[in-house]
């Protein structure tokens, strides 16, 4: 049943995050219009791909001359992690219609997995889960489109001294330290950082982030496999 | 159509495949197998630190230790982990970004 209080709640917690996310947006609207496309391409970006880096590769790609088929796969290359995504939400949401699903699929990102998945850990209530995503998803929606539009309109009119680029990582590392809570995830992200590194330094490209997940979710279950405990969701 | 729409559409039914991989069958994962658990419960940690260690040790797309943005988000995991706290955890490593850059 949906819950207003739960979705204010994660619209609440998802608040603080629009310092990383509308600067983002605001070059997502002027990236493509400095690179001769109209604006409503990079609104099309926004709302159809909804996936900041992707778009970026996308007007990237195809700026420098390169074919249709490589802007894409360099945009799915990008967003593959939303398969991880994807499959860590689906057990805590296997209570809720699919048609819901299937919409709150559409509005998946990386604040609102990594915030929903905090919270839903560890705490068996089932409802309201679906409201606090949404609550969430809707207003980091809402900015993305707001701000891609307004930098459309006025170009990415952020001063230069700051360095709003880095609230990115920032936004990531406040939401990875209190999953790190046993030896395992511990494990995980040390793994999955350092293999990402590496698959960056050795050309991985895009593809580095999911090789360095992907290293990290193994050696994670092999040190959580080795613990005698049988293992709970 | 011009090409960039066809890609516009092409990346975006792909990502949404992408998303609703899982999430279009979770009626089915109600309860899932031991062993998928363990994987399912490593995706975090494993991901959010696949995405933020390379944006501190290669901001400018190599990898460099002796550079403001590993500093700077040094304390702020520091600051993450004491306060737990977004807003804080930017201000405080942005600031100190802006501060260190400026010198």
């Amino acid at each position: 049943m949906p819950s207003l209080t739960e979705a204010r709640a994660g619209a609440a917690a998802i608040a603080p995050m629009l310092l990383g996310v509308v600067p983002f947006g605001l070059v997502a609207g002027a990236a493509p219009v400095s690179q001769g496309f109209d604006g409503w391409s990079a609104v099309g970006l926004s709302t159809i791909v909804f996936a900041g880096a992707s778009q970026l590769a996308i007007v990237d790609v195809l700026a420098r001359g390169g074919s249709a088929l490589v802007a894409v796969l360099a945009a799915l290359a990008i967003n593959l992690r939303m398969v991880l995504y994807s499959a860590s939400l689906a057990p805590f949401l296997a209570h809720v219609p699919t048609r819901r699903r299937l919409v709150a699929a559409y509005l998946l990102n990386d604040q609102d997995y990594a915030l929903s998945v905090s919270r839903w850990a560890g705490d068996d209530r089932t409802d309201g889960r679906l409201s606090f995503y949404m609550g969430a998803a809707v207003l980091i929606w809402a900015a993305w489109l707001a701000s891609t539009v307004a930098g459309v309109l006025v170009g990415s009119a952020v001063p230069e001294r700051v360095p709003l680029d880095f609230a990115v990582p920032l936004v990531f590392l406040v939401l990875l330290v209190p999953v790190l809570v046993d030896r395992p995830a511990l494990m995980a992200a040390a793994t999955g950082g350092v293999a990402a590194v590496i698959a960056a330094e050795t050309g991985a490209g895009s593809l580095a982030t999911i090789v360095g997940a992907a290293a990290g979710i193994a050696a994670g279950a092999v040190v959580d496999a080795r613990r005698t405990e049988p293992a709970s969701p | 159509m011009s090409r960039i729409w066809l890609v516009i559409l092409a990346s975006g039914a792909g990502t949404y495949a992408m998303r609703a991989s899982f999430l279009a069958v979770a009626h089915r994962m109600a309860t899932v197998p031991p062993g998928l658990t363990r994987l399912l419960r490593q995706i975090p940690p494993a991901a959010l630190a696949a995405i933020v260690l390379p944006a501190l040790v290669r901001p400018e797309g190599h990898l460099d230790l002796l550079q403001p943005q590993l500093f700077a988000g040094a304390v702020a995991a520091l600051v993450a982990w004491r306060t737990r706290n977004v807003g804080v955890t930017l201000l405080v490593g942005m600031g100190l970004l802006a501060g260190l850059q400026a010198i």
